[in-house]
This record gives structure tokens, C-alpha cells and sequence, in this order.
């Protein structure tokens, strides 16, 4: 098992995590195997096509997998305690929102149009610290709230962004960015230690969306947040993301710094990275290792740099009811060879906690000759 | 009208050039809510010329005209004033039978490739209806060889091991393939493209980008590439007009708009986009903008921009909207404070 290198103990520790779909067809192994650290006050990414088990990985960590799905195996330790095998009840309460919360997909536009603000935020209290919320003698949930709860609404409000008042307002009345501020609030005031972001400015504008990224970044280092933060763009994760995992059908392909992942100033991509690997095994400029990862990074646009080209990957990713028995990345891969469709290949360190799971990459004497 | 029109099909360079497809001027689409209480407008007087055989980027946040431009131009909609004018033939004054002939020149691609299509059709009817509905080949057997003529252009070969599929039985990247055959179906002289990649997986977004460009060559067509997305209509388009509030605010040749935007409008959409590069994570992004876009049944007086703007002054609030003025070879924007800026 490859270990990621630092001496601070991580907040967030995931070893062997399985978690399959038990479909009439078949069980599709949705993430089979997973490991992976997140330090604190750190910011991990997970990025990769639809359908790559990044979402899946943030319902595992809540211990909420969307039926038919199960973990199977592995662990999650949050701050050394273990998440897997807790009852329904003690995640409820000691866990999801006062230890992981989560900013899902489109849940701007899923808030309850007919609450305001508050009464949406006095229902996640009530679920997730199982007190009403209410001042005594009064019914939860209209609009009245103890005062612990008001004081930290309030604060949390205005950290976000938005003035107090927006606490008395319906969804409809907010636009996109604010009610995505409202959500990221929701996902603050009960002050957790990681909070997972699933795509939380895909639907936005451009401009709001860089907002929204400056007010996380801000949040992060103001409140001493450690985030998962889940998309499918590569150029967000440059924005965001202090280390980078790829995620391709299920399994880690890459997990690397952000310099690593997308190259330091002046670095050439794709050709010849196998020399200067060699020369600096820990150096910063290496850029991506793994195909799958170089193809992605290729085929995102630039729009400073004016392409002509835009790389793209042919094919689509392996059914995960029978997965490929060799490397799941073989059948799309530029470089594949008779090594990798025999054997999966396992996540390799290559220096300073840059793990790849290929056997290129790895310079594997058996893939050369194969 | 079944032959493909070779005149149109390849374009000479010289003719080309400079000839306006598609020109529209100061089109205006203003939507009045029930009661009549607010007057959206939507689309605002915007004026420009699609060239032969160029592809034409209008780029803007949500709610600033795009799509209503293009429902505009394929007259799904009926403007509140102004003028389409399609090769020569104002598009007020066709009548029913030209109505339909216009319909088969100014072909669309929607943004949902699922929603679009008929699910209880196979692909091979998906792709004879428009045949049908406008009387093209007499007979099923001459229908087929257009729609797998069509399934070639757009690389689903061999076409019969997709003809008998439904839509749900292919990918998302191959729906918008069948979307695009459709289009072409009809031999079209423009084509609307209304977030055509948007929701299909990065990996696969550049080929389909790649497959309409290089039919787009090939037929000498003209594309209205409407997006958010400043990054592909890089890559994609020729030239890009950004909309803001129901306006062209610039409009250029995309590196000229890009590389040396003008309007702070254009300088903040740029600045705002995420590159793929490392060094970021730990600075915040200055943006040269605040606040959120003003709705446009209360468009600002003045320089509609000027709420939003860092440089406005009190004349941008006070004199009429600037004008789109050209700065050289074509590039046009509207910014009265350009030069101080």
C-alpha cells in the first residue's frame, strides 16, 4: 500500500473501499477499491468522466449510498474513527453535517420553495442535532429559532456572503448564486471538519462561478475547512484542488499534487516525459504520468492558448458488471500493450506521493517487453 | 430539391469572402408577462452578418439573449422588430410554401440530444422524418440511402448497426452525432447550434467539435454556435459576439475578442474562466465586476453594463447607449470609456 507522505495525521483516511450496485443485471462494481488521505485544511479533488464513481465516493463517505448499492468492504476513518458498519442513527447524528456535510449536484435547485431560508436551515438542525431548534414552548420550523441556533445562522449568512435578511427569503427570491451561497451555508453551520462539493458551480455562469470558487478558497482558509471537492472539469481542480485524484471506472488512475498533475511553468506535455522523470524522480514539472490523465488534460479547451487541435478519448468506459481483466484504461489507451490487458496494474508511489496505477508509466520492464 | 445543391456545397473562396448568409438587424424580442406588468427584453436590437461558410460564436451568461436570438432566427419565434434576412430573402415577408422552404435551409441542433429525439423512434426513422415532412425522395428505399449517406458524414459507420437502435441504446456523444445527421439530412444553408456540447462528457465533447467543424468545411456551411462557454467557442468559432442584457457588446474575430477584448464586460467573462493550470489554489481571483446581471425587464439607462462596471461615470448613466463602433478590421464594441480603460 502506497502511503502518502506527511507527518501531520490525516482527517480523512480510505483504505480498500468497495461499494457496489446489486442491479437485476448484474453487480456493478462502482468503486472497487479505493485508498486514498485527505490531510487537514487541504483540499482533495476528484475529477474524471461520468459515471467514474466520483459521486458515488462522496455518498460512501456520508454512508448513504443510493440503492441498490452497499460498501462491500473497506474502511473510512474520519479523524481515527471508523464510518463503516455505524448504525443508521449514529451517522445521522454524529456524523453527516457536524462531521461530513455535503453541497450535492443541483441542490441550488432543490431547495423546499415553500420555507424560507431559515426554516430550511432549522430542519437540517433538527435532523442532525436532534433538538428542535425552536425557542421553548414554540413549534420548530416557523421561522423561530433559539438563540445558539440564530447566532449561528446568522454568522454563517453573512460568511457566505449574503445579508441577514436573506435568512427571511424563499428560494425563488434568490438567484443562482445566492441560493448556491445559501446551500454552502447550509453545509457550514454545523461546523463539520471536511465538506464534500459535488459539482458546485457547474450550473453557474462564468463569472458567478468564480465567485463561488473565491468564497470556497476563502471559507477554506478562514474556517480551516478540509474539502472533497467533486467535478468533471480539470481546469476547476487547477482552481481548487491542493491534490488531484483521477478516478477512471471505479478505480484511482491518478493521485498527484497540483503541480503534479497539471506541471509547473515552462513544462512540455506528453512527449518525452518518461526522460525527465528519470532525471528528477520528485521533481515538480513532471505533469501527468497516467494516459487517461494526459488525454483529459489534452482535451480540455484553453482560452488563452489558441488550439487547432483538441485531443479527445475514442470509445466509452468499460461496463462495470464485467470490467476488463487487465488495466480497465486498456481498450482507449494509446499505449497499451500485452502486459496490460493480462494484468491490472496496482498504484505505484513514484516519488513524493504521486501515485499512478499503470504499467507504463511505472516504466514496467515486463510492459517494454511485452 | 433531392440532389444535393454542388453550387452551394463548395463555395469559392473569392465569392465568399465578405457575402452576408445571414443578416440580422436590430432585432428586438420583448416578452410581456400575463397582466402585462413586466416587459422582458429580452432581446434588445442586435445587429450582425453570419458570412458564408463561417462559424459564428454568440457567447453570453444565462439571461443575456442568446438562445432567444437563435429561436429568433429559426422562427420558432416572431420577433418584436427588426429583420432576418436569410441569402437575399427577408423572413418577413415569406410566405406558407417559402415559410417551409426556409425551415429546411435554417436547420437547428438542440443543447439535449435526449429530450430531442422521439424515443419510441428508431434511429432510420429519426433521420427519414424530416425526408418525409418535406417530400424528399419518392421512395423508402431512396429515403434510406440519404439517411445512410448522412450517418457516414457523421462517422456512424457501419450505419446499419445503428439504424434499428433506439436513442436511449446510444451514448450521448453518438445521440448528438444523429442530431447532427439529421440536420444535414435536409442539406441545409445554416445551421443553429444551440449548446451542442454542454452535456456530453468532456472526453468525448472535442470529437463531436470536431466532427461539426469539419463538415462545416467540407459543405461550406454556416454555423450561430450559441454558448456559455468562452473556451469552446474558442476553439470552434471564427468569430464571437458577446451578448450582454439583450446586446452585442463586442464582436470579433476570436482572437481578436479573446486575445484583446475591449468592453469590460468581455475583459470580465475572460478573466473569470478557469484554466488548466497549476499555481491558483491559494490566491483569490480579482474580478473586474460586481454584483449580478440586472434583469431585462429593468434594463439600466445608459450603457446597460454601467451597474456592473468598475469605470462607469456619470455620463455612462446619462448619454444614450453607446453604439457598436468598429476599432479596425472588423472588431466592434460599445464602450464609450474603451480608450481610458
Amino acid at each position: 500500500m502506497s502511503e502518502i507522505r506527511s507527518d501531520a495525521a490525516p482527517v480523512l483516511r480510505v483504505r480498500g473501499l468497495k461499494l457496489h450496485y446489486f442491479t437485476s443485471k448484474g453487480v456493478v462494481r462502482a468503486l472497487d477499491g479505493l485508498d486514498f488521505d485527505l490531510m487537514r485544511g487541504q483540499t482533495l479533488g476528484l475529477v474524471g468522466e461520468s459515471g467514474c464513481g466520483k459521486t458515488t465516493t462522496g455518498a460512501a463517505l456520508l454512508g448513504m449510498p443510493s440503492p441498490p448499492g452497499r460498501i462491500v468492504a473497506g474502511s473510512i476513518l474520519l479523524d481515527g474513527r471508523e464510518l463503516v458498519g455505524m448504525s443508521e442513527r449514529e451517522l445521522r447524528r454524529e456524523v453527516r453535517w457536524s462531521g461530513i456535510s455535503m453541497v450535492f449536484q443541483g441542490a441550488m435547485n432543490c431547495l423546499t420553495p415553500v420555507y424560507t431560508v431559515r426554516a430550511l436551515m432549522a430542519e437540517t438542525w433538527r435532523e442532525h442535532r436532534g433538538e428542535s431548534g425552536a425557542p421553548a414552548g414554540k413549534t420548530p420550523g416557523r421561522g423561530e429559532a433559539s438563540a445558539e441556533l440564530e447566532a449561528l445562522m446568522r454568522k454563517y449568512v453573512k460568511l457566505v456572503g449574503l445579508p441577514e435578511t436573506a435568512l427571511d427569503r424563499y428560494p425563488h427570491e434568490l438567484s443562482g448564486g445566492m441560493k448556491q451561497r445559501v446551500v454552502i451555508a447550509m453545509a457550514l453551520f454545523l461546523e463539520p471538519e471536511l465538506v464534500i462539493m459535488d459539482e458546485p458551480t457547474t450550473a453557474l455562469d462564468v463569472i458567478v462561478q468564480a465567485q463561488i470558487l473565491n468564497l470556497i478558497k476563502s471559507l477554506k482558509k478562514d474556517l480551516g475547512l478540509s474539502y472533497i471537492f467533486i467535478t468533471h472539469d480539470l481546469a476547476t481542480e487547477a482552481e481548487i484542488a491542493d491534490r488531484i485524484m483521477v478516478m477512471y471506472a471505479g478505480k484511482m488512475a491518478e493521485l498527484g499534487s497540483n503541480e503534479e498533475i497539471f506541471g509547473g511553468a515552462g513544462t512540455v506535455r506528453g512527449k518525452g516525459r518518461s526522460d525527465s522523470r528519470s532525471e528528477s524522480p520528485s521533481g515538480p514539472l513532471r505533469g501527468p504520468l497516467h494516459p487517461y490523465t494526459q488525454k483529459l488534460l489534452a482535451s480540455t479547451p484553453r482560452l488563452k492558448k489558441r488550439v487547432s487541435e483538441l485531443a479527445f478519448i475514442p470509445g466509452s468506459p468499460p461496463d462495470l458488471i464485467s470490467p476488463p481483466p487487465g488495466c480497465r484504461f486498456e481498450p482507449r489507451c494509446p499505449y497499451a500493450k500485452g502486459k496490460c490487458r493480462a494484468s491490472e496494474p496496482p498504484v505505484r508511489d513514484v516519488g513524493g506521493g504521486h501515485l499512478v496505477a499503470c504499467w507504463k508509466a511505472v516504466e514496467d520492464p515486463e510492459y517494454e517487453r511485452s | 430539391m433531392s440532389a444535393p445543391d454542388t453550387a452551394r456545397a463548395a463555395p469559392s473562396a473569392a465569392a465568399s469572402a465578405d457575402e452576408a448568409v445571414l443578416s440580422v438587424k436590430d432585432l428586438r424580442k420583448e416578452f410581456v408577462s400575463k397582466r402585462g406588468r413586466a416587459r422582458v427584453k429580452a432581446v434588445d436590437g442586435v445587429s450582425f452578418d453570419l458570412r458564408r461558410g463561417e462559424i459564428l460564436g454568440l457567447v453570453g451568461e444565462s439571461g443575456c439573449g442568446k438562445t432567444t436570438t437563435g429561436k429568433l432566427i429559426m422562427r420558432l419565434i416572431e420577433p418584436s422588430a427588426g429583420s432576418i434576412v436569410v441569402d437575399g430573402m427577408d423572413t418577413a415577408d415569406l410566405g406558407r410554401d417559402e415559410d417551409f422552404a426556409y425551415r429546411r435551409r435554417v436547420q437547428m441542433i438542440f443543447q439535449d440530444p435526449y429530450a430531442s429525439m422521439n424515443p419510441h423512434f428508431k434511429i432510420k426513422d429519426v433521420l427519414e422524418e424530416p425526408l418525409l415532412i418535406h417530400g424528399i425522395g419518392s421512395t423508402r428505399a431512396e429515403r434510406m440511402k440519404l439517411v445512410e449517406r448522412a450517418m457516414e458524414m457523421v462517422k456512424m459507420t457501419p450505419a446499419s448497426e445503428y439504424l434499428d437502435r433506439h436513442p436511449h441504446m446510444l451514448s450521448g456523444g453518438q445521440r448528438q452525432r444523429i442530431a447532427t445527421a439529421r440536420t444535414l439530412i435536409l442539406n441545409p444553408l445554416i445551421i443553429v447550434a444551440d449548446e451542442p456540447v454542454s452535456m456530453i462528457d468532456l472526453s468525448t465533447r472535442a470529437e463531436i467539435l470536431h466532427l461539426m467543424k469539419s463538415i462545416q468545411a467540407q459543405m461550406g456551411l454556416s454555423f450561430v454556435y450559441i454558448t456559455h462557454d468562452i473556451s469552446t467557442a474558442r476553439f470552434f468559432a471564427d468569430r464571437i459576439a458577446v451578448m450582454y442584457l439583450g446586446r452585442i457588446v463586442e464582436i470579433g474575430s476570436q482572437d481578436e475578442v479573446i486575445d484583446h477584448p475591449v468592453h469590460p464586460y468581455t475583459r470580465a467573462l475572460i478573466e473569470a474562466v478557469c484554466e488548466p493550470e497549476s499555481g491558483r489554489v491559494d490566491t483569490i481571483r480579482k474580478l473586474e465586476i460586481t454584483g449580478e446581471i440586472p434583469s431585462a425587464s429593468d434594463i439600466p439607462s445608459g450603457c446597460r453594463f454601467r451597474t456592473r462596471c468598475l469605470y462607469a461615470t456619470e455620463e455612462c448613466a446619462t448619454l444614450p447607449e453607446p453604439e457598436l463602433k468598429d476599432i479596425g478590421g472588423g472588431h466592434m464594441h460599445a464602450c464609450r470609456r474603451w480608450k481610458e480603460i
